[in-house]
C-alpha cells in the first residue's frame, strides 16, 4: 500500500520567523511555483520525521487574519481550509508565533485553532523574547490553547526535533486528539482572548534592551533618516555597477570563447551560424544580466532581512502617495534604474495588487543601464560638448534631462493608471515595522539562489526563444551573392523595416532606424550594434566602431531625428526580458501586452513631439 | 490641556488610548487590516515617529510590542484620549 507523504502547512504572522523555520526544517532544496491563477508564491520542501518517514512542508504566506485583506492572505485561508485549487488539505498545521509579540500573534493562532485541524504551535524566537526581558511559560500556553506548544529558535535550529516529534504525535492520534478549548469568535473577542492568554503566559516582563527602538530614533529621524537612506542607496548603486563590471566581462569573454571554439571546430553552415549567433548569443544575453541582478538582490535581501526595508518604505511613503502609490513601491522602482527585471521581481513585497501592478507597469520608464550605450552614442554624435554653466556640460545636461523625462513620465503614467486601469481602493499603507535583526547569511543566500533560478529558468526560456526568432528573421531568406544587397536588407527583418518605415517617417525616423529597431527588441543596447551593421561598419574594435558610427550618424541623421530617437528610447519597451518577466509576474499575457502598447504609443508621441518641435525651432 | 484628540494630532512619545474609530471613514478591508494589526478601540498606543522632514504623514505607532506605520488619512479617523506614560515595556 502506498500512501503519499503527509502535507504539513506552516502558517503564521509576517515577521514571526516563519521562513527561517521553513529553511531550518527543509534546507536549501525548496520548490517555488505560483498558485494557479494568482501571483502568490507556493514554497514547498521536504523534511523527515525521526524515523525517516518523509513529509511535505508548505510555507504559507504570512497572514494577520483568516479574514483575508490581500491575495496572499486569501491563499493562506484557502489552503488551511482545504479550498485552494491545486492543493490538498494539509494533514497538520504548524503555527509560528513570535514569542516576543504574543498578544498580536495569538489572534491569528486562535482563528486557525478554532477550525479544529491538528495544530502544533512553534513558539519561535524565544531567544529574542528573553533578550527583550520576557519570561514565558510554554506549558501554560499549551494548556490555554489546547494544542502542543514547542519553544523554538529557528535560526539556531533549537527545538526542531521536539517540533517534529510533537507533529508526529499529532498526526498519529489524529482522531483521539484533544479538542481545542478555543471557541469561534470574531475581531474584538479574538483580540481580548489573545491578550488574556498572553497575560497568563508571560511570567515576568522587564524592560529589556531596547536597541531596536534606539536605532529607529536615528533611522527614522525626520532629517537624518532620509540622508541615511540616500547614503545606503548610493552605496548600493555604486556596487551594482562597480562589482558587476568584472563578472560581466568574464561572461562576455566566456561566451566569445565558446563561440570561437565552436567556430573553429564546426564546418561552416546553417547549424554553426545557428549555434553561434542564435544559441550562444541568446544564452549570453540572458546570463549577462545575472551579475547586476544578483548584486541588487543581495542588497535588497539584506535590507529586507534586517528590517530596514520597511523603514525605507516609511520614509518614502509620502512622496509615493502623491502619485497614488505607496512607500512599498520605492525600492522596486529604484532597482529599475539598474535594470527593470530585478525591479519588477522585487514588486512581490507589495501586498496591494493595484499598487503592485502599477509599479510593474511604470518600472520600464526608469532609465535602466541598457539605455546608456544608446544615449551615449547619440548624445556624443549630436550634442556639442559646450559648457552651459560652472561645471555643467550640455551633454551631461541632456543625459540628466532624459533621466528626469523618464521619472516624470512614470509619475504621470502612475497617476493616470491609478485612476483608470488599476483603479481600486488604496491600501492606505498599513504596515508592521519589525524589530531590527542581524540577517542570517544562509537565509539570504537561499533567497538569492531562488531569485537567480527564477530569472534563469522562467525569463531565460522566453528571452532565449525570442533571441533565436530575431536571429532567424535577420538571417533568412539568404541574400543572393550577386544582388549587391546586404543580408540585413534582404532578410525578413529588412522587409518588415520597409513596412514600418512609412509609419515612423512622421516622427522623423528613416529606414535605417526602422531596421535597427527590430533587433533592438531583444535589448535596447543592440540598437547601437544594429546601426553599425546597417551602415556596414567593419571596425576592428568597439571603440573604432563607435567612432566611425558617430561620423556616419552625423552625415545621415538630422538633429531633430537624433533628438526624436532619444525621446523614443525614454519610453520604448524594447527589452524582451522585461516583457518576459512581466508576463511571469502578472501571470498572463494581458499586462505585458498592455505595457507594450502603452509604452510604444508614448514613445511614438514623445518622438513625434520632439521631432516637430525641433523642426519648428529650426534645429 | 485637551485630553481628547485624534491620532494624527498626538505629539511624539505621547501615550494614548483609542476610544473610537470612525469605521465609516475607512474602507472595509482597511478596517479589517487595522484590527488585524491590533489597532482597535480600547487599545493603548504610543506615537513614536513621523514621516520625512517632520511631515505628519505617515506616522509610526507602538501597539503592544509592535511598531505599525499608519497614514494620516487613517489616523484622522481614530479618536484617542491621552494617558500618562505608564507602560514601561
Amino acid at each position: 500500500m502506498t500512501q503519499s507523504a503527509p502535507l504539513i502547512a506552516l502558517a503564521g504572522n509576517p515577521n514571526s520567523g516563519k521562513s527561517a523555520l521553513f529553511n531550518a526544517l527543509t534546507g536549501a532544496r525548496q520548490k517555488i511555483a505560483n498558485y494557479p491563477g494568482v501571483t502568490v508564491e507556493r514554497k514547498s520542501g521536504h523534511f523527515a520525521f525521526a524515523d525517516g518517514r518523509p513529509a511535505e512542508l508548505v510555507d504559507l504566506p504570512g497572514s494577520y487574519s483568516l479574514d483575508p485583506t490581500s491575495p496572499d492572505e486569501e491563499v493562506t485561508r484557502n489552503v488551511i481550509t482545504g479550498l485552494q485549487q491545486g492543493e490538498r488539505k494539509p494533514d497538520a498545521i504548524i503555527i509560528v508565533l513570535d514569542a516576543a509579540n504574543l498578544d498580536n500573534h495569538l489572534r491569528f493562532a486562535l482563528e486557525v485553532i478554532a477550525l479544529g485541524q491538528p495544530v502544533v504551535v512553534a513558539l519561535n524566537m524565544m531567544d529574542l523574547a528573553e533578550r527583550d526581558g520576557l519570561t514565558l511559560d510554554p506549558a501554560k500556553l499549551s494548556e490555554a490553547l489546547g494544542v502542543p506548544v514547542v519553544p523554538t529558535v529557528a535560526v539556531r535550529r533549537r527545538g526542531l526535533e521536539e517540533l517534529s516529534a510533537a507533529l508526529e504525535n499529532r498526526l498519529l492520534q489524529k482522531d483521539s486528539a484533544p479538542r481545542p478549548v478555543v471557541s469561534k469568535t470574531r475581531d474584538h473577542g479574538l483580540r481580548k482572548q489573545a491578550k488574556l492568554i498572553a497575560n497568563q503566559v508571560i511570567i515576568s516582563e522587564t524592560a529589556g534592551r531596547r536597541w531596536s527602538e534606539r536605532a529607529d530614533s536615528l533611522f527614522l529621524h525626520p532629517f537624518a533618516g532620509p540622508l541615511i537612506l540616500f547614503a545606503i542607496l548610493f552605496v548600493m548603486f555604486q556596487a551594482v555597477f562597480a562589482w558587476s563590471e568584472a563578472p560581466i566581462g568574464l561572461i562576455e569573454s566566456a561566451s566569445e570563447w565558446v563561440a570561437g571554439t565552436v567556430e573553429s571546430n564546426m564546418a561552416p553552415g546553417f547549424l554553426r551560424d545557428f549555434i553561434i549567433e542564435g544559441a550562444i548569443a541568446g544564452v549570453g544575453s540572458v546570463v549577462v544580466f545575472l551579475p547586476q541582478i544578483l548584486i541588487l538582490f543581495l542588497f535588497i535581501l539584506l535590507l529586507e532581512a534586517s528590517g530596514y526595508m520597511t523603514r525605507a518604505a516609511f520614509i518614502m511613503d509620502r512622496m509615493m502617495a502623491s502619485v497614488g502609490l505607496s512607500g512599498r513601491s520605492f525600492i522596486p522602482l529604484l532597482s529599475s534604474f539598474a535594470c527593470a527585471i530585478p525591479g519588477i521581481m522585487a514588486t512581490r513585497s507589495i501586498s496591494d495588487p493595484g499598487d503592485r501592478l502599477t509599479t510593474i507597469l511604470v518600472a520600464p520608464l526608469m532609465t535602466c543601464s541598457a539605455r546608456l550605450p544608446v544615449y551615449a552614442i547619440i548624445i556624443g554624435a549630436f550634442i556639442p560638448p559646450t559648457v552651459v554653466g560652472p561645471g555643467i556640460g550640455l551633454q551631461g545636461l541632456v543625459l540628466f534631462g532624459l533621466y528626469v523625462f523618464g521619472i516624470v513620465g512614470a509619475m504621470i503614467v502612475a497617476l493616470v493608471l491609478r485612476s483608470t486601469v488599476t483603479k481600486g481602493p488604496n491600501s492606505g499603507f498599513l504596515m508592521e515595522m519589525p524589530k531590527y535583526q542581524l540577517p542570517r547569511m544562509k537565509d539570504v543566500l537561499i533567497g538569492l539562489w531562488q531569485r537567480a533560478w527564477i530569472f534563469m529558468r522562467r525569463a531565460g526560456t522566453i528571452i532565449f526563444a525570442a533571441t533565436v526568432v530575431l536571429w532567424l528573421l535577420l538571417t533568412f531568406p539568404k541574400v543572393p551573392e550577386d544582388s549587391g544587397m546586404s543580408q540585413v536588407d534582404y532578410s525578413v527583418a529588412g522587409r518588415i523595416a520597409n513596412v514600418i518605415t512609412p509609419a515612423v517617417e512622421p516622427i522623423g525616423f528613416n529606414r535605417d532606424i526602422a531596421l535597427a529597431l527590430i533587433p533592438a527588441m531583444a535589448a535596447r543596447e543592440v540598437a547601437v550594434a544594429a546601426l553599425a551593421t546597417t551602415y556596414a561598419i567593419d571596425a576592428p574594435d568597439e571603440e573604432a566602431e563607435a567612432k566611425s558610427l558617430t561620423e556616419r550618424l552625423q552625415s545621415r541623421w538630422s538633429l531633430p531625428t537624433a533628438l526624436a530617437f532619444l525621446a523614443w528610447f525614454v519610453f520604448a519597451p524594447q527589452c524582451i526580458s522585461t516583457i518576459a518577466v512581466t508576463k511571469r509576474e502578472t501571470n498572463g499575457w494581458r499586462w505585458p501586452i498592455f505595457m507594450l502598447a502603452y509604452l510604444f504609443a508614448l514613445a511614438y508621441v514623445a518622438a513625434g513631439i520632439t521631432y516637430w518641435s525641433a523642426v519648428a525651432l529650426g534645429l | 490641556m485637551p485630553t481628547s484628540t485624534t491620532l494624527d494630532k498626538l505629539s511624539l512619545k505621547q501615550h494614548a488610548e483609542i476610544v473610537a474609530i470612525d469605521w465609516a471613514a475607512i474602507s472595509d478591508s482597511e478596517g479589517r487590516r487595522l484590527r488585524a494589526l491590533g489597532i482597535d478601540e480600547g487599545i493603548a498606543v504610543e506615537k513614536l515617529h513621523k514621516g520625512m522632514f517632520g511631515l505628519n504623514d505617515p506616522i509610526a505607532l507602538k501597539v503592544g510590542r509592535m511598531m505599525i506605520a499608519v497614514r494620516k488619512s487613517h489616523a484622522q479617523a481614530i479618536s484617542v484620549t491621552l494617558t500618562p506614560a505608564t507602560i514601561a515595556a
